[in-house]
């Protein structure tokens, strides 16, 4: 924690609001219960983060930091803590808040101080959205806690005192808020709060009389309690007083803080014209927007204002009235959130009963001003002064519409109104640089060095937004920072930009960047090209945008230069400079030592030699920057923006899809958008990512054709085909292909294809290859290349690939050089390059995707499965594959165990109808086999399918009665459906657990698959049950203490449970045959799957290797439980790696995880290894026990080795 | 009374065996056992040039890898435990060794070039080690570097380091120099406190069934330590530098056999790997014994007797050796 020095007491410092709102939190508090869900995780890492540091609160005490199962248990465990009178709180959003509400409820209704901060973001509802607007505060509004809303970060900062002194001071717990995202992740100049501050604010003796109400035996209370018709009703209303008075204390506590740092807020504030008639009334971030275009328009004479609401429950009914002017004729209440089916979003039946309330009783001395509710900035949609203008505008307007929305374009319901999209009120005096770069290229880390560098200036301030996209490789950052010398409020993206730094080249021919430039902006691009040729390179569009609104334009080869200066490929420090020098912030020789001093700081720990390249690149980048000369060029480049997926790609795709990955998704109109959020599986294979510069290259001679590298290959882009000799008479030149290896169908050919565009280049094929050169052993079957050198023919031979026939009876599907043969139903998934999850699930829909359905909790696989643009989830040439959902993160083996439900039932259905059906079809005999099939493995299933299919046609010819239809539209049930219920470690082992324990115990026929990365990979790696003994993660910071948890022990105790642990880097052939039978047993089947992350540390290109250590040191022991070995007298434990042949430090030693923690705490890594190792020994000996394996206990010899 | 008492390098032993460096002292409950084992001293195992030169920026690599690229996870590791910058395992394990043993200690550091790891010479002597093995292993696969270069990029090393610490400083060698004799007095010129003969290389070794190429660990035998006898007994007298003996360590008789040739300690860690720690009191007592039987009264006493300066024939440590040996096997 940074905390305020003596000189001054409140420093200056740039943050971003999450830790400025934690930074207050921690410091009140005495207990912080945690569970990480986006955007509010980074407040319960700062809180475990400054613990672990031992870091005191207010009273000298270090908070204690819990992490919970889940959000629920995180308000349990909140509830416990205030019932004992400890200082507590916890940080959530969304899905989160709504899982504490049971609990605010109880913490409100006992009056328990307390404050839930909060980065307020939308809820799932026809889509999952991440990102910030109201619709989770106002979803626990009525639970009687008070709403307290910040608008910046300072508030954030401010307010989270301001809630806690209220709180305490009132006993009403408070809900603190602020815009996630647009707040959470903005950084921005603040001032700190010195601990004075804070004890100025916080009565000690209120916090003396919570603590006093605590739960003790020494003077027992009993609380809790049941209440009946009799007393209930009355008990509700008893605390009516405090929430009447909550209000002024909220005020006395602003007046407070006002006098302490001279900061004055009020819990309703006007800003506009004293004799405003047009009023928006607003809370949140938009407040500052509205704010600053009132301010520009006033100035113009205009009559308009704004009523700033900060505390929402209780409704300060008095104080909005005061607020309101007098004049005012029209009101446009915004609200962040969507209520269909309300007359009105919250906060406008507020304020309309409010004021209807005040005329009907004549507390109102103006008319009845016509009042109307808009929408605005959900799911973090921009909201612009010309937005706030338009709003405006539509007040003048004699009727202006109720339940309107802004900042879209609505054709379908027509709420949207109209707004002038050049109207832009970015302060001239300011700097407005906007950086394009790649996810992890160190931009974005970069640009906050420099905002940190400015900010740092006495009378500078610093503003910085970062903007994401969803993939996970290949991703586009783009970085929004303003400079200036006056406060900076302006919490929308910059809409001129002076500035635009593009440190990817090939961006030029990809993204608008220019778009946003103003007149004489500066274009710094990291160009290959100097600045002789870079003109010829840039496409048209962007030489004509350059031309016209004469922009500057330097270019650099900062790749060239960090090479040079053994930075590798890190460009960060080089562009930085490049910014510094081309800005005039400061003098040149200022920056550089700025920049140094910065790099020193910031990589000292990553030792001398980090620092000297580092600064060798700043020293070297001067000389190779250039401004390009631009007299007499001319806007006549060939380039022209690619089309974002292909002509042939389908209407939607071509008319939704496209605008969104050309960055134009703000433009799409509501009818465009599915109203159920249904969306076409299949799209990833229309983006053309092109994320790799290296692929895979194939070497027909020495392949043998084993299956490997598609097997282990995380993006599926490994296709393999054999087929007949005739097959290639059409084929273009060098179109490889090998004689088919093995027994049978002489004479056929095999081609193993790389579809390069798709490729993240992470090398698993590479590395899990085992061919190799008799006369070089470093050329393999697959070898790294470079993609420029192959891309046009690798094109070519893709689209003659897909063209050529093959046999797919002829598969053999029990081995892994027959799967390599059939088709993947998930297909170049935005994952990591390099991921260990993705290939279970392509393999899944090979052997299953034609009648696969799939649950999917919340995590990483539903964000490279099913986060818009584009999803991988496709389908086969019969347009069969899989139908993928996802619930919520908490319910997903309940929300699985409901398909299964329907489909037994529709099944039983379908052969009721068939039976009935039968006796005058003519087709008794196809009923009969289609009943009474087998249909266990995929012969049986593809007989079914193709009875199916017979069945289809007969009953397509019939005349349709009432039972037909009914039969037609069940019929396909009777090709056994497969129910894959899929998600991560953070699901199964934690917030999820209770359900998946209930749906194994339900004896249905589910296949469950857990993902387990052993730590929560999605949010940003914190610990679950699931993480090892001895690993760092977020929450676990000190190394994690306890064992992992042994679900797989914990399903096999159920008896009727298929239980198997696999890692296919470990043992492929395993991981098949353990699938197969998990899917072929007809009850509740749990797998679980090592799955290897960048979150573990390690180098993704060996991450198979690093699995197969993973269980021959015991650390993921294979196993499968197979309850059908019971009825055949079998033991049915298969303990399959029968014991540790390596030690466990062989294991760990390369993973960062483990390693980070030996610099740390050598001692307690020893420690914590020392123990995991015991256990390994110990759960071994059980195992052994279990799978009747009668061989001598495990001897100390994995120590000696170790 | 037989006196075991030696020096090495200034530092009093209570008896010439030294634990050489080996994995064994990675575990530091093996520390307290060696010296209960009653071994004089403790080379600890060998921090590598690449660990210290890389070790952090491959941490600090891994450790970046996604980050600051999605909106959800802008890390994906503890922000303390990557701005700590934490403790080094090696030093710690030094820290922790000096404080609960009273032998000596001697740090070991397994370099190659001259630069960017010598800085942590100094460490290890702040650490509390009581020496610094220099382990200067490199293999001459550049074919434009000549073997003069080679040399004089050694002693630069030697000097660096000798710059950087107090504390004595050992070099342990390869014997594949051109003037074996010649590198041993060039750095017994620029301050080496001793020289270790010979350095056991990790060859690497070939999988035929994976056509890779691996990683390769044998233990030492007793037939190994002719080629460091030799070059102790051409030493031994010639060189201010204490000699110290290593490979091939498996019996007392080795022990002695050393002692004679003019080591002033004998490392072994082949055997302790093999035998367990305990083994050390076996190979000492085994020394008190020989000695006593043969009426030493001391290793001061025994130290030399058969260097090349004190046989009758010193050509016996050249080639006549060779020639000798030739011919009794003819005869055979």
């Amino acid at each position: 924690m940074r905390k305020p020095d003596s000189r001054p007491s409140r420093p200056r410092v740039c943050m971003d609001g999450n830790e400025a709102a934690a930074h207050v939190a921690f410091r009140l508090n005495e207990v912080c219960a945690i569970y990480p869900i986006t955007p509010s995780s980074p407040m319960g890492e700062f809180a475990d983060q400054w613990s672990c540091e031992s870091q005191p609160n207010l009273w000298g005490e270090i908070p204690s930091v819990v992490e919970m199962q889940s959000e629920g248990g995180a308000a349990g465990a909140l509830h416990g803590a205030l019932q004992t009178g400890a200082l507590a709180t916890t940080f959530t959003a969304s899905q989160g808040l709504l899982l504490m509400i049971p609990n605010m409820y109880k913490i409100a209704g006992e009056l328990s101080p307390c404050v839930i901060h909060v980065a307020a973001r939308s809820i799932a509802a026809q889509a999952l959205s991440i990102f910030g607007d109201h619709s989770d505060v106002m979803a626990a509004r009525q639970t009687g806690f008070a709403m307290l809303c910040s608008s910046n970060v300072q508030e954030a900062h401010d307010f989270a005192l301001v809630a806690q002194a209220a709180s305490l001071n009132s006993r009403i717990p408070f809900m603190h808020f602020f815009d996630g995202f647009r707040t959470s992740h903005e950084v921005n100049t603040l001032e700190l709060l010195a601990d004075e501050d804070l004890r100025a604010l916080i009565d000690d003796e209120a916090v003396l009389a919570h603590r006093n109400r605590g739960l003790t035996p020494d003077a027992p209370v009993i609380r809790g309690t049941a209440q009946n018709p009799d007393v209930y009703f009355q008990g509700r209303e008893t605390v009516n007083a405090r929430y009447d008075e909550l209000p002024d204390q909220v005020r006395k506590v602003f007046v407070a803080l006002a006098a302490q740092i001279g900061r004055y807020y009020d819990i309703v504030e006007y800003t506009g014209a004293e004799d405003a008639e047009r009023v928006i009334v607003i809370m949140g971030s938009g407040a500052d927007t509205v704010k600053q275009t009132v301010a520009s328009l006033t100035a113009q004479g205009e009559r308009v204002g704004v009523v700033h609401v900060r505390l929402y429950r209780p409704w300060p009914t008095e104080a909005f009235l005061s607020a309101l002017p007098s004049a005012v004729k029209s009101i446009a209440v915004l609200d962040r959130t969507k209520e269909p089916g309300s007359f009105g979003e919250p906060m406008f039946l507020d304020v309309t009963s409010s004021i209807q309330r005040a005329v009907s009783t004549g507390t109102w001395a103006g008319d009845m001003p016509c009042v109307v509710g808009g929408r605005y900035g959900l799911s973090s949609k921009e909201f612009t002064p010309a937005m706030v203008l338009g709003v405006y505008q539509h007040l003048l307007g004699e009727s202006p519409k109720h339940g309107f929305t802004v900042g879209i374009d609505d054709d379908v319901t027509h709420t949207s109104i109209p707004f002038d999209p050049t109207f832009s009120l970015e302060p001239e005096n300011c700097t407005r640089a906007m950086f394009f770069g790649l996810g992890a290229d160190g931009t974005v880390g970069a640009n906050k060095n420099s905002i940190k560098i400015l900010g740092d200036i006495e009378g500078t301030y610093a503003q910085g937004y970062f903007v994401y996209d969803s993939k996970k490789s290949g991703s586009r950052t783009l970085s929004h920072l303003r400079f200036g010398p006056s406060p900076i409020q302006a919490p929308y993206l910059i809409q001129s930009a002076n500035f635009i730094g593009c440190h990817q080249f090939n961006f030029v021919g990809k993204v608008d960047m220019l778009e946003r430039a103003e007149k004489n902006a500066v274009f710094l691009v990291n160009s290959p090209h100097g600045p002789d040729t870079v003109w010829d390179h840039l496409p048209r569009h962007v030489q004509e945008e350059i031309v016209d609104k004469e922009i500057r334009l330097f270019v650099v080869d900062a790749y060239k230069v960090a090479r040079e200066t053994g930075m590798g490929s890190r460009i960060n420090t080089i562009m930085q400079t490049c910014f510094f020098a081309i800005s005039d912030f400061m003098p040149r020789e200022q920056a550089i030592a700025e920049i140094e001093q910065a790099i020193r700081k910031t990589y000292a720990r990553k030792g001398p030699e980090v620092v000297r390249a580092n600064i060798a690149a700043v020293e070297a980048t001067l000389a190779h920057l250039h401004e390009v000369t631009l007299e007499d060029v001319e806007a006549k480049g060939h380039h022209a923006m690619p089309e974002a997926v292909p002509a042939d790609a389908p209407r939607f795709l071509q008319q939704v899809t496209a605008k969104m990955l050309m960055d134009k998704g703000d433009q799409l109109p509501v009818s465009a958008i599915p109203e159920d959020g249904t969306s076409p599986t299949g799209t990833t294979k229309y983006e053309k990512r092109n994320v790799s510069q290296h692929v895979p290259i194939w070497e027909p001679d020495l392949c043998i054709q084993c299956g490997n590298c598609s097997f282990v290959c995380p993006h599926s882009v490994i296709r393999a085909k054999f087929y007949d000799q005739s097959e290639l008479a059409d084929a273009p030149a060098g179109f490889p292909h090998a004689k088919l290896r093995g027994r049978g169908n002489p004479g056929a050919q095999y081609t193993l294809q790389f579809y390069v565009e798709d490729c993240t280049g992470c090398g698993l094929c590479v590395d899990v290859c085992p061919a190799k050169s008799r006369e070089a052993s470093r050329i393999k079957a697959i070898n790294m290349g470079e993609k420029a050198k192959v891309l046009d023919q690798e094109r070519e031979h893709i689209a003659f690939f897909e063209t050529i026939k093959d046999d797919p009876t002829a598969i053999d599907w029990s081995k892994v050089r027959g799967v390599q043969y059939l088709d993947p139903l998930f297909e170049f998934p935005g994952a990591c390059a390099g991921c260990g999850e993705t290939p279970y699930l392509r393999l899944l829909t090979q052997l299953f995707g034609d009648r696969m359905l799939v649950a999917k909790a919340t995590g990483c696989s539903s964000i490279y499965g099913g986060n818009l643009p584009t999803t991988p989830w496709t389908k086969n040439d019969d347009g069969r594959g899989p139908a993928w959902a996802n619930s919520l993160f908490e319910d997903n083996a309940e929300f699985g165990l409901g398909y299964r439900l329907t489909t037994d039932l529709h099944e039983g259905m379908a052969m009721r109808l068939l039976v009935e059906h039968g006796d005058s079809s003519g087709q008794g005999a196809l009923i009969q086999e289609i009943l009474n099939a087998a249909q266990e493995d995929e012969q049986e299933l593809v007989a079914q399918r193709q009875r199916v299919d017979t069945l289809i046609a007969h009953l397509e010819s019939l005349e349709e009665t009432p039972n037909i239809r009914q039969l037609k539209s069940v019929v396909g049930q009777l090709v056994r459906r497969s129910v894959w219920i899929v998600g991560g470690d953070g699901w199964a082992y934690d917030i999820g657990y209770g359900g998946l324990d209930h749906v194994l115990a339900s004896g249905r026929n589910v296949n469950i698959l857990v993902l387990d990365t052993e730590v929560y990979s999605n949010t940003g790696g914190q610990a679950s049950k699931s993480t090892p003994k001895g690993a760092i993660a977020k929450f676990a910071a000190a190394g994690k203490v306890s064992s992992k948890k042994d679900l797989a022990l914990m399903a096999i105790a159920y008896g009727n449970v298929y239980v198997g642990r696999i890692a296919m880097g470990a043992n492929r052939q395993h991981t098949l045959k353990t699938i197969r039978e998990a899917e072929a047993y007809q009850g509740p089947s749990l797998i679980l799957a090592y799955s290897h992350c960048i979150a573990h540390g390690i180098n993704m290109t060996e991450g198979m290797q690093q699995q197969h250590r993973a269980a021959h040191s015991g650390h993921w022991p294979l196993l499968r439980y197979n309850p059908l070995l019971k009825d055949q007298g079998e033991n049915p434990v298969m303990l399959d790696t029968p014991e540790p042949t390596i030690p466990l430090r062989e294991y760990t030693e390369n993973e960062v995880r483990y390693s980070l923690l030996r610099r740390l705490n050598p001692e307690r890594a020893d420690e914590l290894h020392r123990q995991a190792q015991n256990d390994i020994k110990r759960r071994y000996a059980f195992y052994r026990e279990l799978a009747g394996i009668d061989a001598p206990p495990l001897d100390d010899d994995q120590e000696k080795r170790s | 009374m037989i006196s075991l008492r030696t020096t090495y390098m200034g530092l009093t032993l209570a008896n010439p065996l030294v634990a050489s460096a080996s994995p064994l002292t990675k575990k530091h409950d093996n520390i307290k056992r060696m010296e209960d084992a009653g071994l004089g001293a403790i080379v600890f195992y060998s921090r590598f040039e690449e660990q210290i030169k890389k070790e952090r920026a491959a941490i600090d690599h891994y450790t970046g890898v996604g980050t600051d690229a999605v909106g959800e996870a802008l890390s994906y590791f503890p922000q303390s435990a990557l701005e700590d910058e934490g403790q080094d395992e090696y030093l710690a394990h030094i820290q922790k060794a000096k404080e609960s043993v009273d032998i000596p200690i001697i740090g070991s550091i397994n370099g190659v070039s001259p630069t960017g790891w010598t800085d942590y010479a100094k460490d290890i002597q702040d650490a509390g080690a009581d020496a610094l093995e220099l382990n200067l292993y490199n293999v001459a696969s550049d074919l434009n570097q000549s073997g003069a270069e080679l040399e004089n990029q050694l002693i630069e090393t030697v000097k660096t380091v000798r710059d950087q610490v107090t504390i004595p400083i050992a070099v342990k060698l390869s014997a594949f120099f051109s003037a074996f004799g010649h590198v041993a007095t060039r750095l017994d010129n620029v301050g080496a406190d001793a020289l270790v003969l010979f350095n056991r290389f990790y060859q690497p070794d070939m999988d035929v069934e994976f056509i890779e190429v691996t990683p390769s660990l044998h233990l030492s035998s007793s037939n190994e330590m002719t080629l460091p006898l030799r070059w102790i007994a051409i030493l031994s007298g010639r060189v201010d530098a204490d000699l110290a003996a290593t490979t091939g360590v498996h019996t007392n008789e080795d022990v002695v056999k050393y002692l004679m040739g003019g080591a002033q300690v004998v490392m072994t860690a082949s055997a302790l790997l093999k035998k367990g720690i305990p083994y050390a009191t076996d190979l000492i007592n085994g020394l008190e014994n020989w000695m006593d039987a043969h009426e030493y009264e001391s290793v001061d006493q025994l130290r030399g007797c058969m260097s090349q300066e004190n046989v009758p024939d010193p050509n016996a440590f050249q080639r006549a050796n060779y020639v000798r040996l030739l011919s009794s096997y003819a005869i055979d």
